[in-house]
């Protein structure tokens, strides 16, 4: 199974600034100048060997889109699809060209899976270029009632011009029932409900020996006895956990208790306790620049340390255009 | 795991050994819950000793919280001190060193406890 990230930000989509982009390029003009890179292959090798993930790249900045391709889908051409993506973030209009691509006027089905329709979450679609052409099926699934509304609502004056009932493609909204697995094109689907305002869904997704978990949008009160082990059998020995890890801890459980968002250390200890083998940090604080997010990277692995007690979890932070391979 | 409490001055101290998680957490939450009323009602500031602590889950961190929201809706004051290095390294890592008054050695934390000392009465010259 492979996962591709387009869009890891929370909340609302964020870029670099001219400022961001010129104290970069300051930095790195100075860590190079005394090492005469004349051509474009010394230059990527020191760029590789000497800048830290800060300065090389970008954690990016469009709200929640994450693409699944399961071993047995994925192939070129024709055969390319039946294809699973998780929430339409402005992330899917990137997603939405790759598709285009791909696909080359060939028909495929998309598969949707909705966290929930707040409006990070959704902001993507009317940008989402095959949902405006004939050759695409859309499977939009979720669990809440108001799924198709939303969708439908977004793209009416005076919010878009183009009415829901002008695009192109077969769009189908189809609901979900939290707690039990679905069998969709060849994947088993499990949506759990979470805590979040209007509440939002988590997907487990197994396929050819490997599972992923989709978990944003969630927040972890810490006060039932039995929450920490209802989300450990849902992340139970997963390849990949995607976790919403906004907040500090010390925020998420104070002032900004009610938010509706986790944390790095919650994360770490549910993935622990869960036996999983991989953490995503996900779902990126708007306020916390590339230098922020490397740092809470780098303190999430020492924690992981700290606390280990059984086999190494496997963190990383996600970022916009970052692809792994289960 | 253990919990000890002891007073120093107008400063009750409660001093948790071993492992708070989510094992041990409601046991150390209703412990340690009475000895807060009392405490602030009585006007003592509270002070979380965590030398003898080996580990702190999240859940473990939100009972500190509590203590802390307690303490403003009773004008009380609570602080932590003394953690040993892996602990110390959680509270980092949580941020509770940004929402939370975190001293590194008791010492340190009693004296910032402690209320005023009285001035002095004037001379009679």
């Amino acid at each position: 199974m492979r996962v591709r990230f387009w869009g890891t930000r929370g909340s609302i989509p964020v870029s670099l600034t001219w400022r961001d982009m010129r104290d970069r390029l300051v930095r790195a003009l100075v860590l190079a100048a005394p090492h005469h890179l004349d051509s474009a292959e010394k230059a990527q090798g020191f760029i590789a060997k000497h800048f830290e993930f800060s300065l090389s790249h970008t954690f990016g900045g469009h709200s929640a889109c994450v693409e699944l391709e399961p071993a047995v889908h994925g192939k070129e051409g024709a055969d390319a699809g039946p294809y699973f993506v998780c929430d339409m973030g402005s992330g899917a209009r990137a997603f939405g060209e790759h598709v285009l691509a791909r696909q080359a006027g060939r028909p495929a089905t998309v598969n949707v899976f909705m966290s929930h329709v707040h409006w990070d979450h959704i902001m993507g679609f009317p940008f989402f270029r095959p949902a405006y052409r004939p050759e695409y099926r859309l499977r939009i699934h979720g669990c809440h009632e108001e799924l198709e509304h939303a969708f439908r609502r977004q793209q009416d004056p005076p919010s878009f011009p183009v009415p829901f009932s002008a695009l192109g493609a077969a769009i189908e909204f189809v609901r979900l029932a939290p707690g039990e697995t679905h069998e969709i094109d060849g994947l088993k689907v499990t949506p759990m409900l979470q805590l979040h305002s209007g509440d939002s869904y988590g997907y487990r997704f197994e396929g050819g020996g490997r599972s992923v978990v989709y978990t944003t949008d969630s927040e972890h009160k810490l006060e039932e006895a039995g929450e920490s082990e209802k989300y450990a059998f849902f992340f139970r020995d997963a390849d990949l956990v995607i976790f919403d890890a906004m907040y500090s801890l010390a925020d998420a459980i104070s002032v900004k208790a009610d938010w509706g968002h986790s944390s790095n250390v919650i994360g770490v200890e549910l993935c622990q306790l869960a036996g999983a083998k991989r953490l995503a940090l996900f779902h990126h604080e708007p306020a916390n620049d590339d230098q922020a997010l490397a740092r809470i990277l780098e303190e999430t692995r020492r924690l992981e340390e700290l606390t280990r007690e059984g086999e190494p979890l496997e963190i990383i932070a996600a970022y916009d255009g970052l692809e792994i391979e289960l | 795991m253990d919990l000890t409490s002891r007073t120093a001055g107008d400063v009750l101290v409660l001093a948790p050994a071993g492992r708070l998680d989510h094992e041990s957490v409601d046991a150390f939450r209703a412990a340690v819950q009475h000895r807060l009323d009392g405490a602030f009602a009585a006007g003592q500031a509270v002070l979380f000793d965590l030398s003898a602590l080996e580990y702190v889950s999240s859940a473990g961190l939100r009972c500190f919280m509590l203590a802390a929201k307690q303490a403003n809706a009773q004008n009380g004051r609570v602080a932590v001190a003394a953690a040993r290095p892996v602990v110390a390294e959680i509270l980092e890592i949580s941020r509770f060193n940004m929402v939370f008054r975190v001293y590194p050695a008791m010492q340190e934390a009693l004296a910032a406890l402690s209320p005023e000392p009285a001035a002095a009465p004037p001379g009679r010259g």
